[in-house]
């Protein structure tokens, strides 16, 4: 009875009123990162999401606007099962945990949340990729309305990123609704994004709506943008540069000195084998 | 009172009022500090706030002498001493963030930026080159050097000031609006002192009896 009167609640409350809520049975994360979680306060208003405008301040001011509900995601393309996915469905489709992932942007700043969410195969194997699906191609949500940095053409709307079929399909690849044990927070890529840890922060998609399974590499709205600074994997790197910005050092939000950026932002020990046998410094 | 030959005492509040409101964005920055307002990244806010102040009262102080051509009003160039070095200042704490707060000293990263990071092999000469003229700003100097000489050195403010929006161009990693805005005016006021050069008009230094603009 509770729960119903809550669920109704939420339909009439705007839905500003659901960010700050807690998300239930999350399973705690088990092996605990060493590193200093980042406080919430800094992760909600330190954000990168052109959807919303390009200064570092403007998510956290714009994206109020954005809808979260309804919300579905389309799954299409190279798969048995293709399907859409209503957001409440989604949110129940496997166990919630919570990941302490570091992320590391290009911009050479980097920070520590405490995600919540799923690996991202827990959703592909429900629409079983066939033999074809090399790539994964994430569409974010294009609404100018919804997302006031559209109407000015600073990037190839609507946001798309990439995966390998591989790289999409490892554990440590999240799908993500939540942070600090609430629901996501708007200028954080709500109601769901993706999380690769190993990749600059670009990689991850946020509010995505479609999730295509294709055989070539798909074409990412920063690879259009700037081909020879944005490459397909964009894996952390610290031996190779961007060029406007050395990749070698990063400074942690919240610290003064900055501090050497690792191999795969440390994540080598699990995702390293992915890439052996490729030059890195050309596929970056 | 005219405008165009306020007396003494006018002209010297204006030069007060103009250099209190020339340090409002470094007080406010001060405040931010202490109040520990300055965001997630203190130290990006900073080098991007003396950064973009350095540019804007550069630009500033590029108007002076178009807006006393346009209005005949001779005694703005008593204001442009004051802006010039205030330009300097702020670019000083520009390179004084990035030296000390963002680099912390590691001079191998700092002529690493200097050789590899195109925005910033532009910045430096572009800051190098405000030194002679911060030096050169007193009267002593003027006499020293000899109106034309000083006044052939102080053109080297022009290459600063391109150099300065190029820096901006090329640090911006996709929306140019900003940098954009700054080109434009940069070209109007470079394009200006164009126009009256290629006319034979140039403005004189020291305005001759009797000049008229
Ligand atoms: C030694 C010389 C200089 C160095 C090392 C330097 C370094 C920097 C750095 C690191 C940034 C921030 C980039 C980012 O956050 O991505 C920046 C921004 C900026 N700098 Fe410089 N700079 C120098 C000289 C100058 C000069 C001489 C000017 C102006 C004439 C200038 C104007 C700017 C502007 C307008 C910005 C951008 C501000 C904004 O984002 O709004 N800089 N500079």
């Amino acid at each position: 009875m509770k729960l119903a009167t809550g669920a109704a609640l939420s339909g009439f409350l705007p839905d500003w009123v659901l960010a700050g809520e807690q998300l239930a049975n999350v399973k705690k994360s088990t092996e605990a990162l060493s590193d200093k979680l980042t406080p919430l306060k800094d992760i909600t208003a330190y954000n990168n999401f052109y959807e919303f405008g390009t200064s570092k301040e403007d998510p956290a001011q714009n994206a109020g606007s954005l809808k979260t509900r309804p919300w579905t995601i389309t799954v299409e393309g190279e798969v048995n099962k293709p399907r859409v996915f209503d957001i409440e469905e989604l949110l129940k489709l496997a166990p919630m945990e919570e990941r302490v992932y570091r992320l590391r942007c290009v911009e050479a700043w980097s920070m520590v949340i405490p995600w919540v969410g799923y690996s991202l195969a827990e959703l592909l194997k429900r629409v079983e990729p066939t033999g074809k699906a090399k790539f994964v191609e994430f569409v974010s949500l294009e609404d100018p309305k919804q997302m006031p940095g559209q109407k000015s053409a600073t990037l190839d709307w609507p946001y798309r990123e990439g995966l390998r079929i591989d790289e999409a399909m490892h554990p440590l690849t999240l799908l993500a609704a939540g942070l600090y044990g609430e629901v996501l927070p708007k200028q954080n890529g709500a109601p769901i994004r993706l999380v690769v840890p190993w990749k600059y922060g670009y990689k991850s998609a946020k509010s995505i709506v479609k999730i295509r399974l294709v055989e070539k590499q798909p074409v990412t709205s920063w690879m259009k943008a700037g081909p020879n600074e944005y490459g397909f994997y964009s894996n952390v790197n610290p031996a190779v540069d961007h060029p406007r910005w050395t990749q070698a050092k990063e400074r942690r939000i919240g610290e003064f000195l900055k501090r050497p950026t690792l191999p795969f932002n440390g994540y080598a020990d699990q995702v390293a084998q992915l890439y052996s046998g490729m030059d890195l410094t050309k596929n970056f | 009172m005219s405008l165009k030959k306020p007396d003494n005492k006018i002209i010297a509040w204006i030069k007060i009022a103009v250099f209190l409101l020339a340090l409002i964005p470094v007080l406010n920055l001060g405040i931010s500090a202490y109040i520990d307002n300055l965001g997630a990244n203190p130290i990006e806010k900073l080098t991007r706030s003396t950064g973009f102040w350095t540019l804007t009262l550069l630009l500033i102080s590029l108007t002076v002498s178009p807006l006393r051509r346009l209005t005949g009003w001779n005694w703005l160039m008593r204001l442009r001493r004051m802006l010039g070095l205030f330009v300097f200042f702020y670019a000083s704490l520009h390179f004084l963030t990035y030296l000390l707060l963002d680099q912390f000293f590691a001079w191998a990263s700092i002529v690493n930026d200097i050789v590899k990071r195109p925005y910033i092999t532009v910045g430096f000469p572009a800051f190098m080159l405000l030194i002679p003229l911060a030096v050169t700003s007193n009267n002593r100097m003027i006499k020293l050097l000899g109106g034309k000489r000083w006044l052939l050195l102080h053109r080297l403010v022009y290459l600063c000031a391109v150099g300065g929006v190029v820096h901006y161009w090329w640090l911006v990693k996709k929306d140019l609006s900003n940098p954009l805005t700054f080109a434009l005016l940069l070209s109007l006021l470079l394009g200006f002192r164009l126009i009256y050069w290629l006319r034979g008009l140039n403005i004189p230094l020291i305005p001759r009896k009797g000049w008229q603009p």
